[in-house]
């Protein structure tokens, strides 16, 4: 093998207060699935958005095919031939496939020939598995088609590095696959294929070279084959192994629902659900399947008591709250954790203190509600934290100074920590990194145990099988599938999803 | 190359790197300040003005003798509260365009009061003045609120248009119906019991209303700060879609934070009416709703520099009228410069909010 095709060498970063890279080396070399892997905040993306010209870097060099860069942006990288798809996209929803294409390309006529650019699209398109129609709106399209869009971007813009950040984290579990094969081809037509991401079980399935990364440090890069479970492991957590997946306690769960969803269609925003029949028991986890954007948020929201019910009932402990507003529900001892607790949840501007006071407030307030009684939330805080067992970080702190897993922490705190009787949880572990992730689990596992109510919502089959003691699947605001998880597969559970069979 | 750069850097720059931050924020917007001053500076030139001398009078009126500080401070009583009408709904991410409207709807109600109940004692007839004033304008934008709590109506455009109303409104009524049959010339209202005056302070025009708008200020100041709904507003205004998945009403203080806005605003209206006029009439308010608007604005609805804000515009109003006659200039040449500090400080937040992110 000759030498690589991109080279980082001693690439340093620095954010405000944070050493995200710190002198890091990185080689992707042509016809290679290269995974970088490591924890959320280990420093992967930023040490990619270096290579792509995102961000300025601090110190170090990026060589690409022999001859070193120097990247004012992204154009700049563009021009030398890497690209990059980011976790979000950047496609403009109102153009078709072969608009945004075109508008990416670095030299586009002034009369651009949409016919020629919709061709080469469709070559590259059949080259490598990712038939897209070149005149459909992107707007339209489902998630993994937008992605085919953005591989087909940097594919005719002359991209032969090409960089994806957490590719998976948008697809539902059957497309990964698809996804998986576009990168083996492009590996043999001779690219250098790096993605980004936490996931163990996509790293060993197809990736060449595994480079793990752990606080904005390498700390290894050994081949794919050579690659164990193990190993990697050992490499994202510096030894203390994750504990394994747990087997499934028996609870025995009360026969009264604690939630009792009857004939429920919700309106407002979003997709509306449709005669939603749900109980969901005391001691006893519920999952909710489904392919993301089926109505996962939309039933969330309306246990919540967000989103108006337009039939049906919503009973809490044989109590019809079917009209009652989001304080009162919570005061009855509805607990919500949200994904992306940084917009679903807190307030970045406001302190930890502040945050955590918010859910309850009449419950802090003294005087009538002239002063609030900060030190007993502080205490309070504080033994939410000591009862999950975490250690509590300053309540004065900014809550947009913590990291995403932290502030899921922050969130589970606060939601658990009051012994909640019914618990939504809506993706709580997604953008977690492994061992967050695992915390966060078993942190509704043992909410379960003293008796709550939980209904989870997640993307993650694995999740869902190994924590729940009933499944639903939802598919278009609507309930198609109910079974117990050693009475199914996932397989099986992935068909309902997508509506096959 | 990183630090072949750093020797070639200017020999101010790491000095002024190693100022404390508050000095380099001050420092900063004096910056921005002489930026608005020296775009104004040109467009005097090119109205072939003296410079110099435009800014000399308006602060030698202003600020050069005892009776210029006390026509400030006239102008920024009402300029204070019009500016807290447009801060408190801010806070919850509520734009209110209305203080103007706002203002005058406020004149009309306490002039209601006063010429309904004209035998009344002062100390009854004041408050009673005041408090229809209040009611009258926070109903006024609480409608507006009300729209918006719906999602019928973005308050932007309801709080803007009913400015218009507003005027008309008050127009009608001191042409017809409440016209002072007395005075044949000027649609105005009858003159005020003097009972309705509001007292001023030691030979000035200034009126008690300086401390009710002082009041007013630390009240928004404290409430923001210590109460249970000052963290609720300012849970709201951080993050409106947690505030919501954490039980907090948005609803309710779209429409509360309204009313007390409008209402503060009305305030305003009846401090001029009682305070200055002691009548109602067109001339009621010189564009305080809109200067209001633009202090709010520069000061980040932040109470502190409201006052701050509120007495540079008070300075600039006053300076306006002086221009006129000193310099020839419109009226308008003064709001132009109101509008370069606004246009100059926006950008530059603006700018610092992009660099931050």
């Amino acid at each position: 093998m000759s030498g690589p095709l991109l080279s980082l060498r001693q690439v340093t970063k620095r954010f405000p207060g944070v050493l995200a890279n710190d002198r890091v080396d990185f080689d992707a070399y042509g016809g290679e699935i290269h995974a970088l892997l490591g924890e959320n905040g280990a420093g992967k993306s930023t040490l990619m958005k270096v290579a792509y010209g995102y961000y300025p870097k601090d110190g170090g060099e990026v060589w690409l095919d022999g001859r070193e860069l120097d990247l004012k942006s992204p154009a700049d990288a563009r021009r030398a031939g890497i690209g990059m798809v980011f976790q979000s996209f950047t496609l403009i929803p109102a153009f078709t496939a072969a608009e945004n294409i075109a508008l990416y390309l670095p030299h586009l006529d002034l009369m651009p020939n949409v016919e020629v650019i919709e061709k080469e699209i469709r070559d590259r398109a059949v080259a490598f598995g990712l038939e897209v129609d070149p005149r459909a709106v992107v707007g339209m399209m489902a998630a993994g088609q937008q992605q085919k869009v953005e591989i087909l971007k940097l594919l005719l813009a002359g991209a032969r590095v090409l960089i994806f950040d957490e590719p998976t984290s948008v697809l539902p579990p059957h497309e990964i696959e698809n996804l998986f094969a576009v990168f083996r081809r492009l590996k043999q037509a001779g690219f250098a294929v790096v993605f980004i991401t936490h996931k163990l079980h996509e790293v060993l399935e197809c990736a060449d070279r595994i480079t793990v990364m752990r606080r904005g440090a390498v700390t290894g890069s050994i081949s794919g084959r050579e690659a164990t479970e193990d190993a990697l492991l050992k490499m994202m957590f510096g030894g203390g192994a994750v504990e394994a997946r747990r087997a499934q306690p028996p609870v025995a769960a009360e026969p009264a629902p604690a939630l009792n969803l009857e004939e429920l269609s919700s309106g407002g925003a979003g997709l509306p659900l449709r005669e939603i029949n749900l109980e969901v028991r005391r001691g006893e986890i519920v999952g909710v399947a489904g392919v993301s954007g089926n109505g996962q948020r939309e039933l969330g929201d309306v246990v919540l008591g967000l989103l108006p019910i337009t039939a049906g009932r919503k009973w809490l402990f044989g109590e019809d709250v079917t009209g009652w507003s989001v304080a009162r529900l919570r005061q009855a001892g509805v607990a919500y954790v949200a994904e992306n607790p940084g917009y679903m949840a807190v307030a970045p501007g406001l302190t930890l203190a502040e945050n955590f006071a918010v859910t309850s407030p009449r419950a802090y307030q003294l005087a009538g509600g002239l002063r609030v009684d900060w030190a007993r939330v502080s205490a309070d805080m504080r033994r939410a934290y000591g009862a999950l067992e975490i250690e509590a970080p300053d309540p004065g702190l900014r809550a947009g100074a913590l990291s995403g897993g932290n502030l899921q922490r922050f969130s589970l705190a606060r939601e658990l920590g009051r012994k909640p009787r019914v618990i939504v949880a809506v993706y709580p572990t997604r953008g977690l990194d492994a061992r967050t992730a695992n915390h966060a689990e078993n942190l509704l596992l043992a909410a379960r145990s003293e008796g709550a109510a939980v209904l989870l919502m997640s993307q993650d089959l694995d999740e869902l099988f190994s924590l729940s003691d009933r499944l639903v699947v939802l598919r278009s605001g609507r309930i198609v599938g109910r079974s117990r998880p050693q009475e199914t597969t996932q397989i099986e559970v992935g068909r309902l999803m997508t509506g096959g069979g | 190359m990183a630090q072949a750069a750093a020797v070639f850097r200017a020999p101010w720059a790491g000095g002024y790197r190693r100022l404390p931050p508050f000095v380099r924020e001050t420092l900063r917007w004096i910056g921005w300040l002489a930026v608005a001053l020296g775009l104004y500076t040109l467009l005097l030139l090119a109205y072939g003005r003296d410079p110099v001398q435009a800014y000399s009078d308006i602060l030698s009126s202003t600020l050069g003798s005892t009776y210029g500080i006390s026509e400030v401070l006239v102008k920024m009583i009402p300029i204070v509260l019009c500016a807290l009408a447009v801060a408190i709904p801010a806070r919850v991410g509520l734009v209110n365009v209305g203080a103007e409207g706002q203002l005058f709807v406020g004149a009309l109600g306490a002039t209601w009061a006063t010429l309904a109940f004209p035998s009344l004692p002062g100390w009854i007839l004041l408050p009673l003045s005041a408090a229809s004033g209040f009611v009258a304008a926070g109903a006024w934008a609480g409608v507006c609120g009300l729209l918006r709590a719906r999602g019928w109506l973005n308050e932007v455009f309801s709080t803007m248009l009913l400015n218009y109303l507003a005027v008309l409104v008050v127009d009608y009524l001191i042409f017809g119906p409440w016209r002072d049959p007395t005075s044949s010339n000027y649609p105005q209202s009858r003159l005020f019991p003097a009972a309705g005056w509001l007292p001023t302070l030691a030979g000035t025009r200034v009126t008690v209303f300086l401390f009710v708008a002082v009041a007013c200020v630390a009240a928004f100041a404290l409430v923001i700060a210590y109460t249970r709904w000052g963290l609720e507003i300012r849970a709201i205004g951080g993050n409106p879609e947690a505030a919501r998945r954490n039980g907090v009403s948005i609803t309710r203080y779209l429409v509360i934070l309204m009313i007390i806005g409008g209402g503060l605003a009305g305030l305003a209206g009846m401090g001029e009416v009682a305070g200055l006029h002691h009548r109602l009439n067109p001339g009621v308010s010189s564009y305080y709703g809109y200067t209001g608007f633009l202090v709010s604005w520069l000061a980040g609805h932040r109470a502190a520099l409201i006052p701050v804000m509120a007495f540079v515009m008070a300075v600039l109003a006053s300076g306006g009228d002086i221009l006129q006659i000193t310099q020839g200039l419109p009226y308008a040449a003064v709001t132009l410069l109101m509008a370069l500090i606004l246009f100059v400080v926006l950008a530059a937040r603006a700018r610092k909010g992009a660099k931050s992110q």
